[in-house]
């Protein structure tokens, strides 16, 4: 823990860094994202198993650029949504320092997208054992079953957003929910608002999404979103070989052609 | 003067059926995996058990989560106008905590402030609260810091607290007395106990004398807001589970034909809420929404509605994704300022 405090400490005596964005010790036992600003602060960092959250969704709020150049503690979805969001022009090369703690103790300080290419690999990206034993559980529901699974749990669902406030990836000025004219999205919290909010939402997040589960965290009423950007980046990492957030300058599945591509969906 | 009464823990059954023939619906406790939400339920067996606070307040009773105000069409003739003319059952609220009843005297002194605010009107006339004492309280609660309690009676019609075979029950209110009359027989004398021995211990976290003259000279310490809001994501969460929160935001679910104004639950902590048509925003930082959160509940309400907007009962704290922890942050502006 001393190299992450005297790394944190300084970059921000020597003005490299006006703030550290990294974790520090939460509400019974817990550990939340903590702000360093002052360098006598530093000392109050904490990196360990508790420390869960992807700081990267502070990195495009207008409260946190007005600091100025930020230094972020990452882990490998905070990474690979900073790749992701290189890639979609939204975090600029020297825009962000990456402290990484490393197991031996030290703190290996990088900023290129090269650097942080490379400390990715394919496996942050595959799914954990219980990911997809989930995913494989609904996967094997009939389809009216699913279908039920899936109004059951946004039957809960409060239209708090805390699912985009935490995702890295939902940084829209103005998100698809806040258009009025259409009203694409209908605000109320029932059953059809709320259908409408989640597809629309995993939609927009198809082959962006790099599974960090922040949207599942936070939501309140503990509504399992992650597995619906699984299964959809499931299918399109099966369908164009691409996983998102492995490389800032990766070009979008969706939006890109190659005569390479399958036509067999065609028919 | 409230009367104590003694009931079995054993005969809840039965004073759920005498409720229910007397025409009264049971709202309680009722969970969906680790989620706990107020909702209708039959018999006691459903409640959720062994949990220190719900989820979702019961404020959705009188404020639910969104309702049509009136229904519109194009007519023959023209616009044309109808009430939403729903019949609300008698509701009687089972196994709320106090902090719940008592938030419920807030969310009345904001619906009845300035207008009379019909449709919380019609709900409130009809719902009977029937409180149940905290026997346990975790990091968040910290009702004992705004006037509560974990056995605190306040709000409530009937409060119950859990002596192990027995229920002591205190009736509060007339609404209380003419529950108590329907249980009749269920309720029997001799409740000389000591309730505080049964009741959860919930420490002071912040000097609440001190946080109002904090607060008063603390509207323009921006470093102190900044601070303590940089991690805050803005969204909803705190708001919506929140039971005094009572912000809303009116839509109209229309087609070309016609449709339905409604209310639906709002949030002063998205940045949407006080952005202006012209394009400006009085609120454009995401601390200044958090010091208005802050300062609405415990500066603007007291002065304004002699209420403070906040119960302590921690479900801000508990379910923000980012631990904006509410008592340390009060506390935090007590050190700094006051």
């Amino acid at each position: 823990m001393s190299a992450l405090h005297d790394t944190a400490r300084q970059l921000l005596e020597s003005g490299t860094a006006a703030v550290v964005i990294g974790y520090g010790e939460g509400t019974a036992g817990s550990a939340r994202p903590l702000f360093v600003r002052d360098a006598a602060r530093a000392g109050e960092l904490v990196f360990d198993e508790r420390c869960v959250h992807n700081l990267s969704v502070y990195l495009l709020k207008p409260e946190v650029k007005a600091l100025g150049k930020a230094a972020i503690v990452g882990q490998p979805a905070t990474l690979r949504s900073i790749l992701q969001l290189a890639s979609e022009q939204q975090v600029k090369e020297g825009d962000v320092i990456v402290l990484l703690p490393e197991t031996e103790g030290g703190v290996r300080q990088i900023g290129s997208f090269a650097e942080i290419e490379e400390a990715v690999s394919e496996a942050d990206a595959q799914l954990s054992p219980e990911e997809k034993a989930c995913l494989d559980e609904i996967a094997a529901l009939p389809r009216v079953d699913r279908w039920r699974f899936w109004q059951q749990e946004f039957t809960r669902c409060l239209k708090c957003y805390a699912c985009r406030a935490a995702c890295p990836l939902c940084y829209c000025a103005q998100c698809i929910v806040e258009v009025n004219q259409p009203q694409w999205i209908p605000v109320p919290p029932h059953p059809l608002g709320n259908m409408d909010w989640h597809l629309v939402r995993a939609m927009h997040l198809a082959g962006r999404c790099i599974g960090c589960g922040e949207c599942a965290r936070a939501c309140p009423v503990d509504i399992p979103l992650n597995l619906l950007n699984q299964v959809i980046e499931e299918e399109i990492s099966g369908q164009f070989g691409a996983h998102a957030g492995l490389s800032a300058s990766a070009s979008y599945a969706l939006s890109t052609f190659t005569t390479g591509d399958k036509d067999t969906f065609i028919r | 003067m409230i009367e104590q009464k003694r009931m079995p823990t054993a005969s809840m059954g039965a004073l759920f059926q005498r409720l229910k023939a007397g025409g009264w619906r049971i709202v309680a406790p009722r969970a969906a995996g680790d989620t706990v939400t107020f909702g209708e339920i039959e018999s006691p067996d459903e409640m959720a058990t062994g949990l220190v606070q719900t989820t979702l307040s019961s404020k959705s009773v009188v404020f639910p989560m969104w309702e049509e105000l009136f229904r519109f069409r194009h007519g023959e003739s023209g616009a044309e106008f109808r009430d939403v003319d729903e019949a609300i059952m008698p509701t009687a609220v089972v196994g709320l905590r106090p902090c719940d009843a008592r938030a419920m005297q807030a969310l009345h002194a904001v619906f009845t402030w300035d207008s009379q605010d019909e449709p919380y009107l019609r709900r409130r006339g009809r719902i009977a609260l029937l409180g149940l004492s905290c026997a346990q309280a975790d990091d968040c609660c910290f009702c004992t810091s705004v006037d509560g309690g974990p056995g605190d009676a306040t709000g409530s019609d009937l409060l119950l607290t859990a002596l192990g075979d027995d229920y002591l029950v205190e009736v509060v209110s007339d609404r209380g007395r003419e529950l108590a009359a329907l249980a009749g027989d269920l309720l029997v004398a001799g409740a000389d106990v000591d309730k505080a021995a049964y009741l959860a211990t919930v420490p002071v976290r912040f000097d609440a004398a001190r946080l109002s003259t904090g607060l008063s000279k603390a509207f323009d310490r921006e470093e102190l807001w900044l601070e303590q809001s940089l991690r805050c994501l803005g969204c909803g969460a705190c708001a919506y589970v929140c039971p005094t929160c009572a912000c809303f935001d009116i839509q109209d679910e229309a087609n070309r034909h016609g449709g339905a104004r409604v209310r639906c639950w709002d949030s002063c902590g998205f940045s949407l809420f006080t952005l202006h048509t012209s394009g400006h925003n009085p609120r454009e930082m995401q601390s200044q929404r958090w010091r208005q959160r802050i300062m609405h509940k415990f500066a603007y309400m007291p002065e304004r509605l002699q209420v403070v907007g906040c119960v302590g009962c921690g479900r801000c704290s508990r379910a923000c994704p980012v631990d904006m922890n509410l008592a340390e942050h009060l506390n935090a502006i007590v050190e700094s300022v006051a």
